[in-house]
Formats: structure tokens, sequence, C-alpha cells
């Protein structure tokens, strides 16, 4: 398969790229930040999200979506990344939907449709260190009654205090560190004994603690087999990598586009800052990443389309690149814009902030690395 | 035109039956590559056998058109067939300057007479080529050459010294940028020739690198006479041919990046050990999978640009950007092989160590981001090409 769009690819990119450039840009973003906004992102937006088809983008068609796949999420997720769109995306119309195509047909037919016409927002709670963790999952669920007892707590929920609906990972076997014995729950926010603390980031985009105190789920809660969670969770989180590299290189490649702009313009000693040799090299050797880390992430994304099952040293490189280029590109960013680039009133710090958010979710380059050696078997 | 499926099935089938077992096996050095010409030893019949039979079918050089001995192949199949012969392990049939430089550069500028008469001989390792291309003052400043060709009516007389001429002593042919207008600006005054190096009045001396091998040459040219028809182009346009011909040079130089071989984290396993399946020294396997995920993020790279090519939304310039970065991978991957061996890489001679071969393999890449362009020159030019900024 070319390591290019196809031309349906494409205009789905483009008009992600027309609809979000006029929509939310980062403008949009900073208005939510100034103004405190309780939500964090925009409903109304959310609403156009699903206007676009966008929300059910990997909803199967006879669930209302689109039914299209982790390259077209992809090119939604890019352009998210160029204009900083804060939104449910990632949560509900990516990781959310790939989650509940591994649940039982019942759940699907109720859950896809509403997501796929914005009325369903979902968050993903995994994490419960400061560093990604999958494998270190701690939060007990203990048989109680007809169903389940959760305690414990859960760190960087992305969405978790607007989610309407939240997919829990649990142990019900097994210890911290071990992959048998986790199970996922989908878990409806409002239960009694779950609390949910929104954390203002870095990046002002949003996130949760969510602190579980005894809450109760019912059997049919559980999304997948008790005690075999663990491969939905690496399938799902292999989709989330792919859709957050994506989203990176948006961030990356935007920032750069304004950094060569910047090159162009400012002139000091008499001529274009972009004269000198010394930013030059820097400058084609950044393009050269992008342009690498760009061919990392497109295969990632195909490969978890095509061939799912093999998908994970793809995805292991795609992130850790995207998170590295991404971060070298926010860097040099501020570096070559100089003083001007430190101030809050030009974009390139917000770039800056949420490919430092980015780069963590999920997983950074040092996971993925580490994740790519072990698969090699060294 | 049969489907690609059908493409592949064909291939494996004509591959298992015949490239010879030995062939399949890993390069063992430098000596076990073929790379034909007038004065070729081969060094086994099964090396002999294969460039045979894959220079019948034309799969020396797979997409060049079968009139001139090449194997007709579409992209898409001759990617089938690399996809294929490294799916066996296959060794290439044939190294050759003709086929990775010249080659496509005369299927481009060549006359038709010139291809007829140079292209098949080199699809089948007949006849091995050498560049003429830097100068003792000419290095990346290459369009300042100095050789001079002299018109002479129906020959041009050649004086100058060529340097870094790649088995120059081994060649039977050289292409050449020489200077056929003194009082032009720089590049409109060379012109692209092709002269036998057995011509009367041409020499050469190896030049000793730091690995303590010679496979670069000083090339002397003393009134060597050039027939007019072995102008490749027209007078005082060689330096178009020159380009494109480096930008395949580049492509050349870029995938070495990817040379085959044991992964790196089973080599060092070899000298540091494992605990619990992972390399024994924590820092060293850090790096080591810091650069197999820049290596194989790379490799995807260079199946894109290729896709990008056949998209018809490349740029030609990306191939700098291959260059560069291939170069600086391959140097770093021979710096993890020389930290990864310890001690034991730093021996120079004897059984041991193959005569000293990792050693001098890694001497060997610190010239792959000066040849075919420096990096240096290759971020000029992405800066000026691909980033239009001021002034480079």
């Amino acid at each position: 398969m070319a390591l290019v769009l196809d031309e349906q690819q494409a205009m789905l990119q483009e008009s992600a790229r027309n609809f979000l450039a006029d929509k939310a840009p980062v403008a949009h973003l900073r208005k939510l930040r100034d103004s405190r906004d309780a939500d964090g992102f925009s409903r109304d937006l959310w609403k156009e999200f699903a206007g676009m088809g966008f929300t059910g983008v990997l909803v199967p068609e006879e669930h209302g979506g689109l039914g299209l796949g982790n390259v077209e999420a992809g090119t939604i997720m890019e352009e998210i990344g160029r204009n900083l769109t804060p939104s449910p995306f990632l949560s509900t119309a990516i990781v959310g939907v790939s989650a509940l195509l591994c649940a039982n047909g019942e759940r699907k037919s109720e859950l896809l449709p509403k997501i796929a016409t914005g009325d369903l927002l979902m968050a993903l709670a995994v994490d419960e260190r400061a560093k990604h963790g999958p494998r270190q999952v701690a939060l007990s669920a203990k048989r109680s009654g007809n169903g389940f007892a959760l305690s414990g707590t859960k760190t960087f929920v992305v969405d978790g205090h607007v989610a309407d609906l939240l997919i829990v990972a649990a142990r019900t076997g097994g210890a911290p560190g071990e992959t048998d014995g986790l199970t996922l729950f989908l878990v409806d926010p409002k239960t009694k004994g779950l609390d949910v603390e929104r954390t203002i980031m870095v990046d002002s985009h949003n996130a949760a603690r969510l602190t579980f105190d005894n809450v109760h789920v019912d059997a049919d809660a559980v999304l997948g087999e008790v005690d075999g969670g663990w491969s939905v969770l690496e399938a799902v989180l292999n989709v989330g990598r792919g859709a957050v590299a994506a989203e990176l290189v948006g961030c990356g490649e935007e920032t750069f586009g304004r950094t060569v702009s910047y090159l162009k313009e400012r002139k000091q000693f008499g001529r274009a800052i972009g004269e000198f040799q010394a930013l030059q090299h820097r400058a084609a050797h950044l393009y050269s990443e992008i342009e690498i880390t760009r061919a990392a992430v497109l295969k990632a994304l195909q490969q978890l389309d095509q061939k799912p099952e093999k998908a994970a040293p793809f995805v292991a490189i795609a992130k850790a690149r995207a998170g590295k280029t991404a971060t070298l590109a926010v860097q040099e960013a501020v570096q070559m814009h100089g003083g001007i680039g430190m101030t809050d009133e030009i974009d390139i710090g917000l770039f800056m902030k949420r490919v430092r958010v980015a780069e963590e979710l999920f997983g950074d380059a040092n996971f993925h690395a580490d994740r790519l050696a072990r698969l090699k078997q060294y | 035109m049969i489907d690609l499926d059908t493409f592949r099935s064909e291939t494996r089938a004509w591959l298992a039956s015949n490239c010879p077992p030995s062939m399949r096996l890993p390069l063992e050095d430098d000596e076990d590559r073929c790379w034909g010409g007038r004065n070729w030893k081969f060094k086994s019949d099964d090396q002999k056998l294969w460039l045979a039979r894959m220079a019948e079918r034309g799969w020396t050089a797979p997409s060049w058109p079968k009139e001139y001995g090449g194997g007709g192949l579409s992209r898409d199949e001759a990617k089938v067939l690399r996809e294929e012969m490294r799916a066996i392990n296959a060794r290439s049939p044939l190294d050759s300057f003709g086929i990775w430089m010249l080659g496509p550069a005369l299927l481009k500028y060549g006359t038709e007479e010139q291809k007829r008469k140079y292209l098949p001989e080199i699809t089948r390792g007949e006849i091995r080529w050498c560049q003429g291309y830097s100068e003792p003052n000419s290095g990346s400043d290459l369009a300042s050459l100095q050789t001079r060709a002299e018109d002479q009516g129906d020959h041009f007389l050649v004086n100058g010294q060529k340097v870094w001429t790649s088995y120059a002593d081994k060649a039977d042919w050289i292409f050449c940028l020489v200077r056929t207008d003194f009082s032009a600006p720089k590049h409109n005054g060379i012109s692209f020739v092709l002269f036998d190096m057995q011509s009367p009045g041409v020499s050469t001396r190896p030049i000793v690198l730091i690995s303590g091998k010679s496979p670069f040459c000083e090339t002397f040219f003393d009134g060597v006479r050039v027939p007019k028809e072995n102008l490749v182009g027209e007078l005082n346009k060689g330096w178009d041919v020159a380009k494109y011909l480096l930008t395949h040079e580049r492509e050349m130089i870029s995938g070495i990046g990817l040379s085959a071989g044991r992964p790196l984290g089973h080599v060092a396993a070899d000298t540091v050990g494992t605990e619990d399946g992972l390399l024994a020294d924590p820092l060293l396997r850090a790096q080591i999978a810091a650069f197999d995920l820049d290596a194989a993020a790379f490799q995807l790279a260079l199946e894109r640009v290729g896709d990008l090519a056949k998209a018809k939304q490349g740029h030609p310039a990306m191939s700098s950007m291959l260059k560069y970065y291939g170069a600086e991978l391959n140097k770093r991957r021979h710096e993890l092989l020389m930290l990864a061996g310890g001690s034991d890489a730093l021996e120079w001679e004897g059984e041991r160590s193959r005569g000293g071969d990792r050693a001098r393999s890694w001497l060997r890449t610190k010239a792959n981001s000066i040849e075919g362009g420096t990096s240096e020159v290759q971020l000029n030019i992405i800066a000026k090409r691909l980033l239009e900024l001021p002034g480079a």
C-alpha cells in the first residue's frame, strides 16, 4: 500500500482543514482558556463535528457513522493538531469508539449511534501514576453483589470531567505489572463513590483525576472478558497512540511552517535571519525529521487499519518519533522566534504546551523505544 | 500486463529455483560483492551463475526498458522483486555505478545510439564504470571544476585531474565532468563525457584511507583523446546531467543506512550479555533502541518518497533529505557497533576480527556524509529548494 493519502483521504483532510481553520483556530482555544470555560471545549462546535461526520468517523455505517479507518481519523487529528482545537474527538470518537467496537452487540447498538450524533462523550481511565504504564493498573474491582466494587484512583483521564461514560481499566486478578487479571468496565461518572476532579493542565486542554471509593457497577458493565481486558486495552491504546502521533505531526508541521515564515520576515543585521546558515541548517534538519516522522505515522495508521495484530512496532515507532519530532519543532520555534517566542501573545508557546502533554499521553518516546526494543527481543 | 499477485508468485518461484544457496548468505565482507567488468574475477561459480541468470531476465536493472537490457518492470513490480529478494536474503547480483548512476542519466540525456551501445553491457556486468567528478580544488564547490576538454575537431583533448574516483584503478570506463568553456559562468561551461580508462594518457593512483583500504583514487588525464560522439547531452550543458545523476547517487548512498545484517540489539548481546532477555547494559540498549526507531522511520520515508514521486507529489530535492539522513544514520549505526563491540572491535588484523572488519567499516562510514555532496551541502539544498529560505 502506497505511503501517500488516497484521493478520498486527501479530500477528507482538506475538508477538516478548512472546517477547523474556520471554526476552531488557535484563537478558539485562547477564548476558552481566558474565559475559564467550565467545560473547556465548545459543545456547539462538537455538534458541528457531528454534522461533518467527524464524531462517527470510526463508527460503522450500520450504527450511523462513516465507517472509515485510522488513516481517515488521523487526517482529522492532524488538523486538530494544526489548530490546537480542544475537543473530545480523541477520547470519544477514536478511543471510545474503538473500545466500544469490542463490546457486545447490544451495547454497540445502544452507544455507537449516540457518539455519531454527538450525544455521548467518553473517556478512558487507565493511568494511575505520573508516567504511562497500562500494566501497572492497581485500581481494584472486587466481586460484590451482582457486580463489582471499584476502589482506587486514576489520573490524566483525558476529558474525564465532561465524559458521560467512563472506560475504566481495573484489576480483577493478578498484580500490578502483570497483563492477566485486567478488566475493562463502562462506568457512569455519576455513580455513588466516584469523585471527578477536573485538572487544569498546562495546555488548556481537558483532563481529570478520578477517585473510586467502593463504586458499585453491575456485571454487565464489563467490556469484553473479566480478567481478559489486556488485549482490548492494548488494541485501544494503540489506536489512541496512532491518533496522538497524527496530532503531533500536525502540531509540529504547523509550528515549523510558522517558524520558516518568521525566518523569511524577521530582519536583523540588515537582512532576513533566514539568510544565516546557522539557522538554515537547523531548519533543514527539522524539515527532514518531520518528513521522516510523517512516513512513520502514516504507516502506523495504515497498519492499524490493515493488519492491527501486527501494528504494535509501527505504532511504537510512530508515537516515539512524533513526540520527539514535535518537541524539536516547538523548541526550535521558540528559539528562532527569539523573545517574541516567549510571549503569550503569539501562538508558539501554546504549541509547545500541547506538544508536551501529547508527548506524555499514552507513553512518551522512551516508553515506546523500550517497547520497540522488547518487540525486537533485546 | 499481469497482476501483481501473479507477478509475485512467479517471481518467488523463479528466485527459489534460480538463486544459488550460497548467494543467499550474508555478505562476509566487500570481497563478496560482484562488480563485474572486463577484468572481473568471479569469487565463485555461483556468483557468476547468479549474475548470468539475473542479467538474462534483465533483473540487474529491473526497471530499465527491455530493449536496453533491463527488465521492463513497473515501479510496483520492481518493488515486489526487491521484496522477494529480501525475503530469501538474495545478494545483489551486481553492484554497479553503471546501474545506479550512469544508466539513469543516459536514459534521460543519452542518444539512442549511446543507449544501445552502453546500457546492455552495463546490465550484463561486462563493463565497470567510475565517476570523474571531484577535483583537488573542487569538492563541495563541484561546479568550479577545472579539468579542461579542448575541441580538436573530431575529438576533445582532455587534461586535468580528478580525485576520490571510486575504484578508478578497477574501472573500464569513466563518466567525467570536464570544462569546455572557460569564459562562461562556472555552471554553464561544463560538459559530460564518457571515455575508456585504457585510453592513452589516463593514469590512476590509489589513495590509502584511514580504514587502511583504497577504494578511491587520484585520476590523471594527460592529453586524453575523447571522441566527440562520447559527449552526453549538449555541449556546455553537462551540469544538468551531473545534477540529475547526483540525485541518483544520493539515493544510492541514502540506502546504505539500512545495511542489512543482524539487528544491533543482538550484535550487542554478544559482548554485553542479557538479563531477563534485555541487554545487560541499559544505556547502550537505550541508544540502540533510539537508533532503531530512527532507522525504521527512515526506511518508511524512503518508501514514501518513492510513492510521492509516483503520485506526482514529490520534489527532486527530497533526495537531499534522504542522502543527509541516511548518511548520518549509517555513521551512527557504526558508532554503535563499535560501542557494542568494545575492545573486540578494536582488533585491526587477524582471523578473529576478519582483518579488522568492524573497525575498518566504521572508519569507512565517516565518508558517507562527505561523498556525493556533504551533509552540509544537502542541508543547503533543502534550505534553498524546499524551504525557499532567502540567500540559501
